[in-house]
């Protein structure tokens, strides 16, 4: 099987977007799933969200930041280029329902995976509010897309290059200041999503994050996913990867996430992707 | 020569050993283990089955192979005879050859096993079908006229393989939906190439695929399509054959600490992605120095045994039981004690200790004695009061057993399990509580073997074939 690439596009230094011929994977996606791929033949699984998806072309569209081998090679590849295996949707959908008002916070590659997200909560006439934080304004993704599925979108930016200078975690405190808020989703990175769950703790707004362990198989095969909440073991791939934001061990996920790192300096020193 | 052996002189044959690897030089390698029989030494072997025995061997084997037929033909020196002999009744000879219990199942009752070791059956299969397979001369089953019906397999581990067989010969489209990006289950993600070399299975899948079935991988049924979505596809039956993948922890605490591995985690990055090849494979796996093994089971060899070929100081077997309940096979046993693997049985871990960086350092065992026997009539252990003290480790592998994985259950409305999900199908034709689903292998036993996964997808597919055949009399009465 081989999985080629129809659109490619660079969103800022390091990060694209794709979508990938995949029709088979498109027939029953729901906001919130990702899928596993496996760019060469000799490559590593890694999951990736998905932020968006086209039945009628059988495209499915990704975000890729590269952070290491498997993700610079992803991101090196080109329209025409395939990807060797594509496997999807995988995971739990994430929550929508009627709420009231939600916030959506995408901090990098989440940005695109809160999209579809967005979309859904809107149409189930929910107020969205969505929160999109970047060092600068050239990492910024995805904002136009996000005004079309959203209320209103506030940006962060660590230099203040764009939007409020700051966190996402000032925008939200902002909000929270100016409305009730009845929901809140981020995807990101764990510090960010940490934060925010700690932010909306005392307040008891429910809080959806979405977990990103190191995965295998991303069928509930291997367990490499297993993360800690409300002191038990949950599998990332099957029973997330979105999770209640107070009940999560983030620092376990941080340690967690850091278990390869000697392997993936070394692989990444190998690459013919530098 | 031929012929006239008389069955004092084949009991005075002493068994043909089979050649091996030497220890020092296997730790080094993946290679097989076991090299199997020349030609010589499986014809003095086959000599060894006595004539006009009642074959109780047979009865031993779960596929009933006519075992005393196929080691004739070896003893007439004609091995493709062997083997085709061998696969009206098993699909797949090679890997089963290799990997059967076979001292619980055919070997154990074999009658010369009554005084000293039995004929090596397993062994002879091995030899036949490898003959076949070397010579190039393998023969791609019969497939009957189209039926024009079509038939979704669900998983390709040795249920959904022999299944598609079975029904591919009966002239009906067959279409394998795998979940992983390669065909075989625990053949290819759990069995290690030096117990099973991957050649083996891939001979067997290219047969497959020349008898006209397809192999779809990455396909998670009940993510990618549902069962239901199968039918509305127009599939008119679907045989499930998903196995038994969901690793069980112990729920003690530290368990998720950095180092700490499901056996089928190790196995999967080493077998399935190669990790033992990084950084040409780029999937790297986590070895320390001392390496424990939780559990003492098929599972928990094959992790000792793969662990002892990346080289850490020392690996070790924990074991709450004695020696004598270890469930293990003893020739695997004896394998992975040759490669230098200890064991300490009677012990148990009770928690696991971490360093700065969330990487397991250390572990609380607890010493273990036998009490009364439990309803499995093996004596149940009890930890001794006390008895607590630290072993230093820095890599685990939990090797305790498997559940069935949720995903079909939860997405197959009116598909039946019972409370540890195994799913519910009558042992005579592996029929489910829903019409036209069909299930076979681990995922209606709970772990079991190959052979027996695959002697219950045999059942399932003329099942199958039945139900197919009456539903389309009932149109066109
Ligand atoms: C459910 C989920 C959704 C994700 N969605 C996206 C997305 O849409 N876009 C995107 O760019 N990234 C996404 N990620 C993260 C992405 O999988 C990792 O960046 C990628 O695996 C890194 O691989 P690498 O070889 O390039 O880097 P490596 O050199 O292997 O790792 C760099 C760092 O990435 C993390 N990482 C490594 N391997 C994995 C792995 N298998 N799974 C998760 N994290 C890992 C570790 O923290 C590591 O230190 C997602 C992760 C999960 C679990
Ligand atoms: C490490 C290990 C060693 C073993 N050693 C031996 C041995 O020496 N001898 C022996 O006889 N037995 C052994 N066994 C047991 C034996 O492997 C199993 O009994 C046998 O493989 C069961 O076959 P199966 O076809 O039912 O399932 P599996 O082999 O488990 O295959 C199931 C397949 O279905 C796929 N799948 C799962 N869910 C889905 C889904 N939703 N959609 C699509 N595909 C899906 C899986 O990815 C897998 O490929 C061993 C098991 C293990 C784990
Ligand atoms: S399939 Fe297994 S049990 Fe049957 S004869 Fe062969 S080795 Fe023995
Ligand atoms: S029981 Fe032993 S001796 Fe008798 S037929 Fe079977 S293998 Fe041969
Ligand atoms: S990734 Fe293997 S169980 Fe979740």
């Amino acid at each position: 099987m081989s999985y080629p690439i129809v659109e490619k596009k660079e969103l800022a230094p390091n990060t694209v977007m794709m979508q990938i011929h995949a029709p088979l994977l498109t027939k029953k996606i729901r906001p919130g799933q990702f899928i596993i791929v496996r760019v060469t033949p000799n490559g590593e699984r890694i999951p990736l969200s998905i932020s968006g998806w086209d039945g009628d072309k059988g495209t499915v569209r990704i975000i890729v930041q590269a952070v290491g081998r498997t993700s610079t090679e992803l991101v090196r590849l080109n329209r025409g280029d395939s990807i060797e295996d594509v496997v999807g949707p995988l995971g739990q959908p994430s929550h929508t329902g009627q709420y009231g008002t939600c916030v959506l916070i995408g901090g990098g590659y989440g940005t695109g995976a809160i999209i579809p997200i967005a979309g859904d909560l809107k149409a189930l006439g929910n107020k969205v509010i969505a929160i999109i934080g970047a060092r600068t304004k050239e990492l910024v993704l995805m904002e136009d897309e996000l005004r079309a599925v959203c209320h209103r979108v506030e940006v962060s930016t660590n230099d203040g290059s764009a939007g409020v200078k700051g966190l996402v975690t000032d925008v939200l405190a902002e909000i929270l200041k100016q409305e009730p808020v009845h929901m809140v989703t981020a995807i990101g990175p764990v510090p960010m999503m940490k934060a925010v769950s700690e932010m909306t703790r005392p307040l008891q707004i429910r809080t959806y994050v979405s977990l990103n362990a190191i995965m295998v198989d991303g069928t509930g095969m291997c367990g490499s996913c297993r993360v800690g909440v409300g002191g038990t073991t949950k599998f990332a791939c099957i029973d997330g990867p979105d999770f209640d934001g107070h009940q999560v061990n983030f620092d376990e996920l941080v340690y967690r996430q850091k278990m390869y790192i000697p392997y993936e300096k070394k692989a990444m020193e190998l690459c013919a992707c530098k | 020569m031929s012929g006239a052996t008389s069955n004092k002189d084949r009991m005075q044959i002493p068994l043909q050993g089979m050649p091996e690897q030497e220890p020092d030089a296997r730790v080094n390698n993946f290679s097989e283990v076991p090299l199997g029989y020349l030609e010589a030494a499986a014809w003095t072997e086959a000599r060894r089955c006595l004539d006009g025995c009642k074959a109780p061997c047979i009865k031993g084997c779960p596929v009933g192979i006519d075992i005393p037929a196929f080691i004739k033909k070896i003893e007439e020196r004609d091995f493709i005879g062997a083997a085709r002999s061998l696969k009206k009744y098993n699909l797949l000879p090679a890997i089963c050859g290799r990997v059967c219990p076979q001292q619980e199942q055919c070997e154990l009752v074999c009658v010369i096993g009554k005084k000293g070791p039995a004929v090596g059956i397993g062994r002879l299969e091995r030899f036949a079908a490898d003959y076949e397979r070397m010579s190039g001369l393998i023969e791609v089953p019969e497939v009957a006229p189209p039926t024009g019906k079509r038939i979704a397999v669900v998983g390709s581990g040795p249920a959904g393989l022999t299944g598609a067989s079975e029904l591919a010969r009966c002239g009906y489209k067959v279409t394998i939906f795998e979940a992983l990006h390669r065909p075989g289950g625990v053949l290819v993600y759990g069995i290690p190439r030096f117990r099973l070399p991957i050649d083996v299975i891939d001979n067997e899948i290219e047969i497959l695929k020349k008898m006209g079935v397809e192999i779809i991988c990455n396909a998670v049924i009940g993510k990618t399509l549902t069962i239901d979505d199968l039918f509305a596809e127009g599939f008119d039956a679907v045989l499930i054959g998903t196995g038994a993948g969901l690793p069980y922890f112990m729920n003690i605490p530290g368990e998720n600490l950095c180092g700490i591995y499901s056996a089928n985690e190790f196995l999967t990055r080493v077998n399935l992605m190669r990790a033992d090849l990084f950084p040409e494979s780029l999937t790297p796996v986590f070895l320390g120095k001392k390496v424990a093994v939780i559990g003492a089971g098929d599972t928990a060899m094959d992790a000792s045994r793969t662990s002892a070929r990346l080289h850490p100081e020392k690996v070790t077997v924990y074991y709450r039981r004695s020696r004598e309940e270890a469930p293990c096979l003893p020739r695997e046993r004896e394998h992975a004690e040759q490669e230098g693997v200890e064991f300490k049985f009677l012990t148990n871990p009770v928690r696991f200790i971490g360093d700065d960086n969330y990487f397991v350092k250390a572990m609380e065992c607890v010493k273990m004695e036998l009490g009364e026997p439990d309803a499995s009539g093996r004596r149940s252990p009890r930890p001794i009061p006390g008895s607590n003290f630290i072993e230093e480790v820095d890599t685990v592998i939990m090797a305790l057993g498997f559940g069935v994985n949720p995903i079909i259950k939860e997405t197959t409305p009116g598909l039946e399990t019972n409370k540890k999900g195994v799913i519910i199908a009558d042992p005579a034709t592996g029929r489910t509580s829903r019409e036209g689903v069909y299930a076979a292998g681990d995922i209606i036993t709970g772990g079991a073997t190959v052979i027996k996964a695959m002697g219950q997808a045999k059942i399932a597919a003329r099942a199958i074939h039945e139900y197919l055949l009456s539903k389309a009399s009932t149109v066109t009465a």
